[in-house]
């Protein structure tokens, strides 16, 4: 569990570190939308957007391994939805057979378009964990969500519940080891038995970790009140959020990805290029 | 049970560049029959220590050795996990605030929990005379409590609870980290009036964690003192209480009554005593009658 890169910041100081918290949100998302728009079977996109990770990476100065430390949580899903595209392709031309399975070069195709997809979604995202602070995050959450407001969207407390979810994660983990050691001094044994019995296992385990949980919202929510918090009217920020030179650089620099991407896509009339210099 | 502890060694994350041992090599024998109160600084082992007697933190390789009774659980190789089960029955261990750990419907069913865990094959009877036991033993009302949910009692009556669901089980050696930690001054010495009649009923050994010096000399009659990852003094309390230099070096506070010797002292006057409160006031009693004061 604790191998998680989620929310796992990477203290340094760069130039990725340094942008707006919004404007890297924004980004993040227009290099998924990026990554979804490569056409089938087009890897060139791919290969775009693997160099931009890697400027990314270098102008983050975040170690590449740290990266691909995130593909680790999703290894499960990964195999999972590439073993399913290998093994249920019916179309293309047949490679391998045998009994019922067939393995054709479209399903390999597939699997290993759609792990890239995976794959370099998650890097990019845990990209944005690893030099964005939980408070950032929160902070540009909620300030991107802010014109939800005239449709009554919470987006204040929206952000709050994120930001306590995210600094309760350590807190829950620490307990949760807690009582585990508690219970096993008391004989109980999480490691053997069917599923079954696994599961009934764990009850000892969550029902007090809930009741914790509710205990820790009370006194937090009384913390809170003591201290005068009524929520967003009138509350100002302790940092301000400023764009600077290196998020006009990220816009462009993400913007060149997208319309690389839709050039090797064939989405781009050559013609428009020439109207460009006069 | 005697536990034999020998160059202990522990570190939480063996593979980090700069490791920091939790443990850095304890020496320390607990005999059969001692009440055995570790102090220290916070961080400076003691609970790692402890988590040790009953397998819950197992000894690292190149960890030193240790000899819980019969069992020996120093580092040989995954086949002596198995007997971590047996051993738990023997260690009683009371984590730090145990009334987090109650989970059943009823109190009954909770501190039934670890019985059924370790004795599968007791009948409803045997069962239920255990639990009876266990919970009139810790000072409550069993047919009072037993269909209560243990969410309903207030917190001293859950940590009895809690207590109940360990002794339960019979174990020789009872280990309570911080048992006292959140009670009041006439909680703490109910709680401590109860260890005693644990300790003369029920278990033959009792270890206990606590920042509490004046518990500690009042109650046990051997001491370990903790201080980065070593023990530093093991002995009687009125030996390892007897430098008050050396224990204010440690970080540690002292018992009032060393406190008091201490200042009778500068003024001419010496006690001699165990240092519980009793003995502190009868030698003072005598020496005053002996012409001292």
């Amino acid at each position: 569990m604790r191998e998680v890169t989620f929310g796992q910041y990477y203290p340094v100081s760069s130039f990725v570190h340094k942008m707006d918290a919004r404007i890297k949100i924004l980004l993040t998302i227009a290099y998924i939308v990026a990554v979804f728009l490569v056409k089938e079977f087009y890897f060139l996109g791919y290969a775009i957007a693997t160099l931009f990770l890697l400027l990314a990476c270098i102008f983050a100065r975040v170690p590449i391994i740290k990266i691909l430390k995130s593909i680790k949580a999703i290894l499960f899903f990964v195999i999972f939805s590439s073993v399913l595209q290998i093994f249920f392709n019916e179309s293309g031309n047949t490679i391998l057979e045998w009994e019922f399975i067939k393995i054709t070069d479209i399903g390999l195709y597939k699997a290993g378009f759609i792990t890239l997809r995976i794959v370099l979604i998650v890097m990019g995202t845990s990209l944005l964990t690893l030099t964005t602070t939980p408070v950032e995050l929160a902070d540009g959450i909620e300030s991107l969500l802010s014109p939800l407001k005239l449709i009554k969207f919470p987006a204040h407390e929206f952000a709050l519940i994120m930001s306590i979810a995210l600094r309760y994660i350590p807190t829950l983990m620490d307990e949760t080891d807690r009582i585990i050691k508690a219970q096993k001094a008391r004989g109980a044994d999480f490691e053997s038995g069917n599923i079954f019995k696994r599961a009934k296992a764990l009850i000892p385990i969550l029902i007090p970790l809930l009741i914790g949980s509710f205990r820790r919202a009370d006194e937090l929510a009384d913390a809170m009140e003591a201290r005068c918090y009524t929520g967003a009217k009138g509350r100002t920020k302790y940092k301000k959020q400023r764009i600077t030179y290196r998020d006009i650089l990220g816009l462009l620099a993400v913007a060149l990805v997208l319309f690389g991407i839709c050039a090797t896509n064939g989405w781009v009339n050559p013609n428009w290029l020439i109207v460009l210099p006069i | 049970m005697r536990i034999v502890a020998k160059g202990l060694k522990y570190s939480y994350d063996p593979k980090a560049k700069f490791k920091s041992d939790a443990l850095k090599g304890v020496d320390l024998v607990i005999e059969e029959g001692d009440f055995l109160g570790i102090i220290g600084r916070t961080g400076s082992g003691k609970s790692t220590f402890i988590q040790h007697l009953n397998g819950l933190l197992p000894v690292q390789k190149d960890g030193g050795t240790l000899l819980v009774g019969d069992y020996d659980l120093s580092f040989v190789n995954k086949k002596a996990k198995k007997s971590f089960k047996d051993l738990r029955k023997k260690v009683g261990m009371v984590f730090q605030y145990p009334e987090y750990q109650l989970f059943a419907e009823t109190v009954f069913s909770d501190v039934a929990f670890g019985l059924k865990n370790f004795s599968p094959n007791l009948s409803e009877e045997e069962v239920e005379d255990r639990v009876r036991t266990a919970i009139n033993a810790v000072g409550l009302n069993y047919f009072e409590v037993k269909d209560k949910s243990p969410f309903d009692l207030s917190g001293g009556q859950k940590r009895r609870v809690a207590i109940a669901g360990v002794i339960v089980n019979k174990p020789e050696v009872l280990v309570l980290d911080e048992p006292v930690a959140g009670l009041d001054p006439k909680g703490k010495d109910e709680f401590m009036s109860l260890l005693h009649y644990l300790k003369k009923e029920f278990v033959k050994t009792i270890v206990i964690v606590s920042h509490d010096m004046d518990l500690v000399c009042e109650n046990c009659n051997k001491v370990a003192v903790f201080a980065d990852g070593k023990v530093v003094k093991h002995g009687v309390p009125k030996d390892v209480f007897s430098s008050a230099i050396e224990m204010q070096n440690l970080g540690l506070e002292l018992p009032l009554t060393v406190y008091l010797t201490a200042l009778l002292q500068e003024r001419g006057i010496n006690i001699d005593s165990d240092l519980t409160v009793d003995g502190f006031i009868n030698a003072v009693i005598s020496a005053k009658n002996g012409g001292g004061l």
